[in-house]
């Protein structure tokens, strides 16, 4: 592993800061963890609400089959080790949004052990973060306090919803390596198809343990603060937890450990729960459930299933298709992109390079996505259009310039690029005849201009072209006006 | 012709089939039973309509020629299964009013075999105690008195105490159970009626209100071994909403049931000779060993050496799971709430639940919560787990001497009420012979042998392998047959 250079310049020295992540990802399936339950989000509140979600007497959990094999999958793609063997526990606790008065989980047989995913902060070297564990748990219902004056409500659509705890090792030592973690595993999990790391919904959400040291000196208390919804405030919340503790330390004072929010209205985090409120969770085996084993035909299916992941996707465009480095990132961060691109690719067939292809998505179709505010997902110009425009541009009907044009106009329009090109006339020309009797007309309007080239002042010749393209209205094949341009200059 | 309500199950059913009599005649005269033994107190509910309407559907059935297997058959219901639209309140405060919106599937199995119900029995509350007074209705009363002229109103046992004296006292020919450490067959010993619980995951546990959930196990009380039988036929069965039920088919245990055990060999287990055991217990005991010997079984001893940590592990078990199990009950969503005035969350749990629960349901709330605390945890539950596995290991080597176990099912008769209130020791102390085989999850039976000296039933219980009821069922049909337990209270109420 490699050192990271972050530091915390305190008054009294250098402080590193070591950081842990338990991120919380909502497993996607139609029903909840343990019961038939609907998972949608924002139902109305108690709509997504079975007998067993609300704990009524006598009833059961049963484990739903699509959860684990979501869990098991993911596990897969971080290369852990799957438990054959594991079990539900439960915790036990008091509060308004648990109807059981425990979560099931899994404390002490989680269903998948060690793994590892690699990452590359935006600025630092690429790293592997340890993964400890992933259990999957139930989630809580919600508190609504803005419904009535003294009265608090309780929704219970998320009760039971599944959940994965996907734990790393405290193996991160920047907001930089944590920032690029989480957006490592949400690209993960949305390959895998396990989770769709919405955290505006709260689909994906970080505990983050925090804690400072002087460099190389043994691991300090450590706090968590909970909840934490975005990459942004992940990286803030540690970068404020770190500077607090440093800062404590410094003073004289003492780290206590306990349970922190963040604010992201004031960028801060503050107490929560001191260690003196600390729930005794009375974990044991659930006697409601078997203990959970795998056999073989299930972990088959599970790997069989499983789709080609960002950095084996990433290492084929860059060494296989001859992809830049650069562009091979950028198209298989996300799962969408990656998907959109391969099906251009599909479509292009032999008539255009991945390369050009890869070029083209990266800076013309994402400019105008970016210009438009649409996601790749909804863009405008679908894949196979976009391979046909690419196609007229590689046999030649196009030049770069018009083919820009009409990509224009396939965004406002929608329509296909050879239609486009046939009812405006957009195709390129190369008929040296036509080309010739405008370059003649060029040069005889800029005679003054024509003299100083001959005279030496060759940067003009760029003048020439674009006078000459400007007046065939860019449909100039350009190789050609360059060749007549030159034989007409002599 | 003698009273409807002098009839079993197999009997009403084939006087339905017959044509003897009709399946609303049956219904009529035990409702109007019920109805007149309320001084028992065996019912929370009674529910009369429902009989009424199984027993007109079996009449139509009858006629229809499709009759089910248990047709025109009215039965008692304990109250700690959840029944649709019919109260079920597990005898306790916190579930007072509480009228589910559903149905356990052992209750609808039992309506699909065409049963009626006539009522909701009493029990112990959330069938914790073993003589009926900790239900918040107040105890039944044992149809049975001693013979020594006093009135001392006896326990019927518990926790299935209800259906005990129901079933004892021609109030309903059947009756569901639950037995978590031995709930249907201590009751059932106290009462002179057969009791039996079948391998954990026979029955499904989904919509039974939870005591112990790795322990409970829903079961079938009545007058002989036969309609046992035919009523465990009706409750079990695989439901995939159980995740610990068993997905094996039901054997047809009627169709087996043969007195017949030759080639059989019977265990007796000599760590349950206990020190302070009533002389006619032990009697009894020898005398069921020579009887079962008598239907051609060999007698063999067995050794079961952790049987003396079964309680012990048991009484950390069942409350670890129910301090859990009964977490629920927080007057958020259902059932009780004690909200006092300007109350928070905090205060509203406190009340309801200081409210809701009676004291031996808070005691084990309590023992359980400790037991499961950090730094207790290792020493009582990781400790009592393992004895669970010794205990299950006893009985896996024991089948290799044997095929069953013979011992006696409660190491005394029927108490008074009030007796042993006071002192929880001496209650637990009843479950000593039945708990092993709750612990290992084993099918195991009662059926009276005899009375004893004051005129009161005493037990005998048999323990089977797993899976294996036939032969428990076949050694108790043995046993009655020898037995001819013919005894019944008067009825002075």
């Amino acid at each position: 592993m490699t050192t990271s250079s972050y530091r915390i310049q305190g008054a009294t020295g250098e402080w590193e800061v070591v950081i842990g992540l338990e991120v919380h990802a909502q497993i996607t399936s139609n029903a909840k963890l343990f019961s038939g339950a609907a998972t949608a989000f924002g139902a109305e509140p108690n709509t997504q609400v079975s007998l067993v979600d609300a704990a009524m007497p006598g009833m059961l959990p049963v484990p739903n089959r699509e959860c684990i094999r979501q869990a098991v999958r993911t596990g897969m793609a971080i290369e852990a080790e799957i438990n054959r063997w594991s079990r539900f526990d439960r915790k036990n606790y008091f509060y308004a949004d648990l109807p059981q008065g425990y979560q099931i989980s899994q404390l002490y047989h989680p269903l998948v052990g060690e793994g590892s995913i690699a990452i590359e902060p935006a600025e630092g070297e690429e790293k592997v973060v340890g993964i400890e564990r992933i259990h999957v748990e139930q989630d809580a219902g919600k508190l609504m306090h803005d419904q009535h004056p003294t009265r608090s409500y309780v929704d219970l659509n998320r009760s039971g919803v599944a959940l994965m705890e996907i734990v790393s090792r405290p193996d991160m030592r920047s907001p930089a390596e944590a920032g690029a973690y989480v957006r490592k595993l949400r690209s993960i999990l949305r390959y895998v198809g396990s989770c769709d790391g919405n955290m505006e919904e709260g689909s994906m959400r970080a505990d983050v343990n925090v804690s400072v040291r002087r460099p190389g000196e043994e691991f300090g208390t450590r706090t968590e603060t909970k909840n934490v919804n975005s990459v942004r405030f992940v990286m803030a919340a540690i970068e404020h937890e770190a500077r607090r503790q440093v800062d404590v330390l410094e003073s004289g004072g003492r780290i206590v450990q306990e349970t922190r929010l963040f604010d992201p209205d004031r960028g801060e985090t503050r107490s929560m729960r001191s260690k003196e409120d600390a729930h005794d969770y009375r974990y044991f085996p659930d006697p409601d459930l078997l203990p959970l084993e795998l056999d073989e035909a299930f972990i088959a299916e599970c790997r069989a299933s499983l789709p080609e992941l960002p950095d084996t996707k990433r290492a084929r465009y860059r060494d296989v298709l001859g992809i830049t480095a650069y562009n091979a990132a950028v198209l298989t961060a996300e799962v969408e992109t990656a998907r959109w691109f391969e099906r251009l690719l599909a479509a292009c067939g032999d008539r255009v390079t991945p390369k050009a292809a890869s070029n083209w998505v990266i800076s013309d179709l994402f400019g105008a996505l970016h210009r438009i505010g649409k996601d790749i997902d909804a863009s405008p110009v679908g894949p196979e259009q976009g391979a046909e425009l690419l196609a007229l541009v590689a046999d030649g009907t196009l030049s770069g310039t018009l083919a820009k044009q009409v990509f224009e106009i396939m965004l406002e329009t929608g329509d296909d690029p050879a239609k486009i090109v046939a009812e405006r006339g957009m195709k390129q020309t190369s008929d040296t005849g036509a080309i010739d009797a405008v370059i003649a007309d060029v040069l005889t309007a800029n005679a003054d201009k024509v003299a100083q080239y001959r005279d030496g002042k060759e940067a003009l010749f760029g003048f020439f072209v674009g006078q000459t393209m400007k007046a065939m209205a860019g449909k100039a094949n350009p190789q050609v006006v360059n060749a007549q341009l030159k034989k007409a200059l002599g | 012709m003698a009273a409807l309500t002098d009839l079993g199950i197999a009997a009403i059913r084939d006087g339905v089939r017959d044509g003897a009599f009709t399946a609303r005649e049956v219904a009529e005269q035990f409702v109007a039973r019920v109805a007149a033994a309320r001084p028992l107190n065996a019912f929370i509910t009674e529910t009369p309509e429902h009989a009424l309407a199984a027993a007109d559907a079996a009449d139509k059935a009858r006629a229809a020629g499709t009759l089910a297997p248990l047709s025109g058959v009215p039965i008692g219901m304990k109250d700690l299964f959840c029944t649709a639209g019919v109260r079920s309140t597990a005898a306790s405060a916190m579930l007072g009013d509480f009228v589910p919106p559903y149905e356990s599937t052992v209750s609808e199995k039992l309506w699909a075999a065409g049963a009626g119900m006539l009522g909701k029995l009493n029990l112990d509350q959330f069938a914790m105690g073993s003589s009926n007074e900790t239900s918040a209705f107040g105890n039944v009363v044992s149809p049975w008195r001693r013979n020594d002229g006093g009135n001392a109103a006896l326990t019927p046992g518990g926790s299935s105490g209800g259906s005990a004296a129901a079933v004892a006292a021609r109030l309903c020919p059947a009756a569901t159970g639950t037995d978590t450490g031995g709930s249907i067959r201590q009751p059932a010993a106290f009462t002179g009626i057969s009791g039996i619980k079948p391998t954990y995951g026979r029955c499904s546990r989904w919509g039974i209100v939870a005591f112990a959930s790795s322990l409970d196990q829903a079961g079938a009380m009545a007058r002989d071994v036969r309609d046992c039988a035919l009523m465990l036929q009706a409750m079990s069965g695989f439901d995939p909403k159980d995740a610990t039920s068993l997905d094996l088919p039901v054997p047809d245990w009627e169709a087996g049931l043969s007195a017949d055990l030759r080639g059989k060999r019977v265990g007796i287990p000599r760590e349950y000779r206990v020190d302070d055991m009533p002389a006619e217990i032990d009697a009894l005991w020898r005398q069921g060993a020579a009887w079962l010997k008598d239907a051609g079984a060999e007698v063999v001893e067995v050794s079961l050496p952790h049987t003396r940590y079964a309680l012990p592990a048991y009484y950390i078990v069942a409350p670890a799971e129910a301090s859990s199990n009964l977490a629920r009950y927080d007057g958020v969503r259902y059932g009780l709430r004690d909200l006092p005035e300007g109350a928070g969350l905090q205060d509203m749990y406190a009340a309801t639940r200081a409210a809701g629960f009676g004291a031996e349901v808070k005691r084990r709330i309590l023992i359980g919560t400790y037991v499961l605390s950090a730094g207790f945890y290792d020493a009582y539950y990781t400790q009592a787990q393992k004895i669970r596995a010794l205990i299950a290991r006893d009985f896996e080597q024991a089948w290799a001497s044997c095929d069953l176990l013979l011992t006696p099912t409660a190491p005394s008769a029927a108490f008074a009420l009030g007796e042993r209130s006071a002192d929880p020791i001496a209650m637990y102390l009843n479950d000593v012979f039945t708990v092993p085989s709750s612990l290992a999850g084993l099918p195991a039976m009662s059926v009276p042998g005899g009375l004893d000296g004051q005129g009161l039933p005493l037990g005998l219980q048999l323990i089977g392998r797993p899976l294996d009821e036939q032969t428990v069922l076949n050694a108790g049909l043995a046993i009655e047959a020898r037995a001819g337990f013919g005894e019944r209270p008067s009825d002075w109420w």
